[in-house]
């Protein structure tokens, strides 16, 4: 037990560190894009939203579940449109025009 | 298959898609990769929601198949929505976050409670905590960006006394929770107190604060889940948390130093109060104002002309003119690049995506600190609908709200036009010296409008 927490908080460590170094590079030209990527990202909770919904151990849990479901893929789904229009629109201009 | 394999696949799934959430924010680093960093989240995604049906606990798929459909349905018309209603789309998708987040953290203590370890209370309070107030925070911000409630900052005295008194009794509630995890009593006020907060912590920003504000609240919904992450024992949402959360943190740094605001006066929301407008001087100064015939001459004439866009040209809708006056200017050999102050408009990026949209090759769109060097060596620097990031005062007047902010230099262009409505202070309330330079011509007029009849006036003797 003791030792899972800490494993997990040398992930977090190790992937904040990840974080900053990449996010760093990206140019503020994108920062509205990386916005909504990340999102899109963040909403990797729905995994735990799914077993909630899915083990039916008690209503309360299975209700809150299926709505954090419901929340959580709507910024996936959402978020990844979105982003993908986004970036389909910067060109550069070496670029044929469209 | 036995148990043991499922639990292994459903692992490895997970571990895949670690490492393609952050290659997929590596390729966002240059537009010529960007997209290929989508379509990796998108990849890491769907192998990490094919993992978890895997799992082994999931007795009914039911409420999940509807519920995922049901997120689908949702979720494609808010991908769909027009690209100047990006910041509150993105605000309210930092709500739904927030929400899925909160809503799976008191699911979690329903069903463990009383026995909690000490730290596994501890994260969790810190979830909910961070959830709740992000949830009603950011649908606050939505709706200033959606101006269904009123963006005029609302301030009253001993605000921050009274929000900071929120957030301590949230935190205290918090720790007794973790003392003792069966007072579960005490659990609906780790919810409630923030979601107060949340609204209130919202009520003082004003429009020009917004892309501070959206960051942080990024940073908030991606430090939830990763705290989330460490309550579910999942390595996948811890990263996933930690991406996010250094995203909207390295944001928020960027915007607060882009405002010269510390970041500490950030981090406790205590946004934009101390400016008590200095309205003293009310003497009417002389101006100079040109036509838009007179504009024209002006511009065909250069050789290097920057372009400083700011919300005013989002709110008029001006980009599509703007692209045919770079159109225009161009074909007559004019230079024509842009200058983009990092918190020009709602959110960070936000002018960029605008201009993109309206088919301006990105390597024309310049950072700060890329275009400032070249002011002056241009002719004209004309500026549609910013104001307080091109205010000169910020650099020399020391009585100035704005002093030490960093502006873009446009005053050291050779002839500065400034496209405007009227006279009217920028949001700060603060007069912009730049107006009353010699240099210095007022175009006054609706941003689209007047930047139409310049191209109409560039273009007309072609026919």
């Amino acid at each position: 037990m003791k030792l899972d927490l800490l494993s997990s908080l040398y992930v977090f460590m190790l992937a904040a560190f990840i974080g900053f170094e990449v996010i760093r590079r990206v140019s503020p030209l994108l920062h509205t894009p990386l916005m909504s990527l990340t999102n899109a990202l963040d909403a990797i909770a729905v995994v735990g939203a799914i077993i909630l919904a899915g083990e039916h151990k008690t209503t309360l849990a299975t209700i809150l579940g299926t709505i954090a479901i419901v929340s959580a893929t709507s910024n996936i789904v959402g978020g990844f449109i979105i982003t993908d229009r986004m970036l389909k629109m910067f060109k550069s201009s070496g670029a044929k025009k469209a | 298959m036995s148990t043991g394999s499922t639990d292994l696949i459903i692992e490895i799934a997970y571990m895949i898609a670690t490492a393609l959430f952050i290659l997929s924010l590596k390729w966002l680093s240059s537009p010529t990769t960007a997209r290929r960093g989508v379509f990796a989240g998108e990849a890491g995604m769907l192998l990490a929601i094919a993992g978890t049906l895997l799992h082994r606990g999931i007795v009914d798929y039911k409420w999940i198949a509807i519920a995922l459909v049901l997120g689908t349905v949702i979720g494609i018309p808010l991908g769909r929505v027009h690209m100047t209603a990006v910041p509150q789309r993105t605000a309210l998708s930092h709500a739904f976050g927030a929400l899925c987040v909160t809503l799976v953290g008191t699911a979690e203590f329903y069903l463990r409670a009383p026995d909690i370890p000490k730290f596994m209370m501890g994260v969790l309070s810190m979830e909910v905590i961070l959830g709740s107030l992000t949830l009603t925070g950011s649908l606050m911000a939505a709706g200033k960006l959606q101006e269904v409630l009123p963006q005029r900052p609302i301030t009253y005295k001993g605000q921050n006394f009274v929000n900071l008194s929120l957030l301590g009794i949230a935190i205290i509630i918090a720790v007794m929770l973790v003392m003792d995890p069966s007072r579960m009593y005490l659990y609906p006020l780790i919810v409630v107190i923030p979601l107060i907060f949340g609204v209130m912590m919202i009520i003082p920003i004003g429009g020009a604060d917004m892309p501070t504000v959206i960051s942080l609240l990024n940073s908030y919904a991606g430090l939830s889940a990763a705290a989330m992450g460490f309550v579910l024992d999942s390595k996948l949402l811890i990263v996933a948390g930690a991406l996010d959360g250094a995203s909207g943190f390295i944001l928020s740094v960027n915007m607060s130093k882009a405002m010269n605001r510390s970041f500490t006066n950030v981090l406790f929301g205590a946004f934009g109060q101390e400016q008590t407008a200095v309205a003293g001087k009310e003497e009417a100064k002389p101006v100079r104002s040109a036509t838009a015939e007179e504009s024209a001459a002006i511009l065909a004439a250069a050789n290097k002309v920057v372009i400083v866009p700011g919300y005013g040209m989002a709110v008029s809708q001006a980009q599509h003119k703007v692209r045919e006056l770079y159109d225009a200017l161009s074909k007559r050999g004019v230079d024509v690049k842009f200058g983009i102050h990092p918190v020009a408009g709602r959110m960070p990026g936000h002018m960029n995506v605008l201009l993109a949209e309206a088919d301006i090759p990105y390597d024309k769109l310049l950072d700060m600190d890329e275009i400032n060097g070249d002011f002056q060596q241009t002719d004209v620097a004309l500026i549609i609908g910013a104001n307080d990031v091109t205010n000169p005062a910020a650099r020399s007047d020391t009585s100035s709200p704005i002093y030490g902010m960093p502006i873009l230099d446009v005053d050291k262009a050779r002839t500065v036009m400034v496209i405007k409505r009227g006279m009217s202070a920028g949001f700060a309330g603060i007069e912009n010296p730049l107006y009353y330079l010699d240099r210095t011509l007022m175009l006054f007029g609706d941003a689209k409008g007047f930047v139409g009849n310049i191209v109409r006036e560039l273009t007309g003797g072609g026919h």
